[in-house]
């Protein structure tokens, strides 16, 4: 299919920069948000924007992250096209917003930069807070890069707002590791993303007053369970959506995306499933095993939530040996959440490969080739016969 | 300022058949507050009794948009209503003559209490919108729960009048000055026992530019424990005895809206409510005498503020 791919310029900048970046290309009607690390920068960046006229938003300098995602709601309830962005604490300080906002079908877009949870106190990369609000209805959309970062931020915006879903959508990246290291990538113009966005058009709004309609209702056992359906319902949509609209974002960039990335899995024997900027030193690892003749690859799961747990399940059932490697706990459970999911996809696969989770890097401790190497030789027992362990395990704690 | 003739002509904007106790002081707030607004409003509303029984879904008593959220983001959701109401007018997405009001409602638990930081929040960044607290004095949708703003002595299900406890033994908190301390341009207090007042209050809030805010004396015969038919009357004793004065800050300038010449002895007040029956047992006189010295106190304060004698 012959596409012009739209011009492009190249940039060195943020993680956190570029996603300020998309959002001013966006022009959102409303932002709310308040500042905590390392999400800080967006909403620091896209206040001069706004300050700079650079955007015509109505910014929203609330007092709390619970207020953020409350004013966030009101305004996306009215009508508005709505974004914030927190990490962490924040994050969890939103969670009991983060299910009626799904449920009022809003589509808001937030930046979560993870970062650890409390407690200790730690400020920096893991996965801990978007995967403790993994249950809320919301999409979840991992990237690697700043690359990913800025693209998945366009997207999401019709992703939210598609007229199947209409549900929030959280766009995550790493901490300090994506969100503050310089990165080259390539951004659109304005124009481009303009028209990619398009406006949002709302079917039902708080200000349509000449239509007056009731937002968050009481609801008896009567139709609650009718509600959640539906919210099920949408969010399992979503995987439709979002290939569709990557589909069209591939056409304008020449960057095609998928529910989730394969590198040099095809003919693999083994493989690791990791999510977001881990999954560059685990393809990097590959590159030099497979120097080596040993035949990994990777999944680099994008789409979190809804979890694609059949086409994963696909991607991976011809391996011998799969690690899932969590950059956070499911206390109390057998592994992290993301090894529960891939286990759990893979359960009703014939001749299924063997899984062995690991949690790593938790409150931003460095995960280098050395330890993801660690993984490869342990796989490769796995796959000759050895028995993973039930639990997953703690790679590099110091004993 | 609204004759109750011109009143009778307006629509009701919460409809009948919601399933409120009967008496309840917080629709005849409600009512009685979107009397005092014209043309089309947006309403928002805390987790609590007025949400809970006027949209169980799929029906609903408001004839306005509305929106409840949780319990203690009321100020907070109506924010970005609002917000969203300046950037798309600005943007040409709604008409330049259409005019939207704003209103935020919560009862005090909802205000006083796990709302206040989300009030203060609105207030302070000065969304031109009207929050209207109606005061009943306890958390009232879970079962008469002790707030901020419940009286002192007053037995709740988690402050009750016992063998060692004599109901709650902290004054309430004076949401109102708390208000008033936000510099915004308007701020009232009001009873569902002065209809006029509450009505030409609500318009002035409604008039003004940016935040303005009402506190409302709005019983629940449940909690209080009086009859059902006696909402206004026990009200009224509140305004008279001076528990709960009317008066309004204007751009900081106080302004007391009913100043009798002599106010009421707080027992009459206190008396015919069940939630005070143990202050007068025999050796609790203390307790009332405390509870009339502080009423006293702050009429006075009240007074001095308004530069009355």
């Amino acid at each position: 299919m012959a596409t012009t791919i739209a011009t492009q310029k190249p940039v060195a900048m943020t993680g956190n920069g570029g996603c300020a970046l998309a959002m001013k290309q966006i022009n959102p009607d409303v932002v709310a948000a308040y500042p905590i690390t390392p999400q800080t920068t967006i909403v620091e960046e896209f206040a001069s924007y706004v300050a700079n006229g650079a955007v015509d938003t109505e910014y929203i300098n609330v007092e709390s992250e619970h207020s953020a995602m409350s004013a966030s709601m009101g305004a996306s309830a009215a009508g508005a096209r709505v974004m914030t962005a927190t990490s962490s604490q924040g994050l969890a300080y939103m969670w009991e917003l983060l299910s009626i906002a799904a449920a009022m079908r809003l589509p808001i877009v937030m930046h979560n930069v993870n970062r650890a949870l409390s407690g200790p106190l730690n400020i920096h990369c893991d996965q801990s807070d978007s995967m403790g609000a993994r249950d809320m209805g919301w999409i979840h959309l991992f990237g690697e890069n700043a690359q990913e970062a800025y693209d998945n931020t366009i997207m999401s915006i019709r992703i939210a707002e598609h007229a199947d879903i209409l549900l929030p959508v959280m766009v995550l990246y790493d901490g300090f590791i994506i969100s503050h290291a310089i990165d080259r990538f390539e951004v659109l113009e304005d124009a481009d993303v303009k028209a990619f966005v398009g406006e949002r058009i709302p079917e039902r709004a708080l200000l349509d007053t000449d239509n007056p309609m009731t937002f968050g209702p009481f609801v008896m056992p009567a139709y609650y369970t009718e509600h959640r359906y539906a919210m099920r319902n949408a969010l399992m949509k979503a995987k439709d959506v979002v290939l569709e609209v990557s589909k069209e974002y591939g056409a304008l960039t020449g960057r095609t995306y998928g529910l989730f990335e394969e590198y040099k899995l095809d003919d693999a024997e083994i493989g690791i499933v990791v999510i977001g900027s881990t999954a560059g030193t685990a393809k990097y690892v590959v590159d030099e095993m497979r120097a080596k003749g040993i035949k990994v690859g990777v999944l680099k799961p994008r789409l979190f939530r809804p979890f694609p747990a059949e086409e994963i399940a696909g991607a991976l059932s011809h391996l011998k040996a799969v690690a899932v490697m969590d950059r956070a706990d499911s206390l109390g459970a057998a592994g992290g959440p993301v090894s529960l999911e891939v286990a759990s996809a893979l359960y009703g696969v014939a001749n299924r490969p063997e899984v062995q989770g690991y949690v790593y890097g938790l409150g931003g401790r460095e995960v280098g080739p050395d330890l993801i190497g660690s993984v490869v030789e342990d796989l490769q027992k796995i796959a000759a016969g050895d028995k993973p362990t039930t639990a997953a395990k703690y790679l590099g704690v110091k004993e | 300022m609204a004759t109750i003739k011109e009143l009778s002509k307006r629509e009701d904007l919460l409809s009948g058949g919601h399933s409120l106790c009967a008496g309840c002081g917080a629709s005849i707030a409600v009512r009685q507050v979107l009397l005092g607004v014209r043309g089309p409003v947006v309403c928002g509303s805390a987790t609590g009794c007025l949400e809970v029984s006027t949209t169980s879904f799929p029906m609903t008593a408001w004839k306005t948009s509305f929106i409840h959220n949780a319990f203690e983001n009321s100020a907070a959701t109506m924010s970005g209503v609002e917000a969203a109401y300046q950037v798309l007018k600005r943007k040409g997405k709604i008409p330049a003559d259409k005019r939207i009001k704003f209103v935020a409602f919560g009862g005090d638990g909802g205000t006083y209490d796990i709302g206040l930081q989300s009030l203060s929040g609105a207030m302070e960044r000065g969304h031109d919108m009207v929050y209207v607290c109606y005061d009943n004095g306890a958390y009232m949708n879970t079962g008469i729960q002790r707030s901020g703003a419940t009286p002192f002595g007053a037995s709740t299900t988690t402050s009750p009048a016992g063998k060692a406890g004599q109901g709650k033994p902290q004054w309430r908190k004076d949401l109102t000055q708390i208000m008033a301390a936000h510099h915004i341009p308007y701020v009232a207090q009001a009873s569902v026992s002065h209809w006029k007042d509450l009505v030409d209050k609500a318009e002035k809030a409604f008039a003004v530019e940016g935040p303005a805010f009402l506190n409302v004396l709005a019983p629940c015969p449940r909690g209080w424990r009086v009859p059902n038919d006696m909402t206004i009357e026990i009200a009224k004793l509140g305004v008279q005895t001076g528990f709960w004065p009317l008066y309004e800050i204007v751009d900081g300038e106080y302004k007391i809206s009913f100043k009798p010449k002599e106010l009421k002895p707080v027992v009459d007040f206190l008396k015919p409510q069940g939630r005070f029956k143990h202050l007068f047992k025999p050796g609790n006189e203390q307790l009332l005498e405390t509870f009339q010295s502080e009423v006293t106190k702050s009429w006075e304060k009240l007074k001095k503020l308004a530069g009355v004698e």
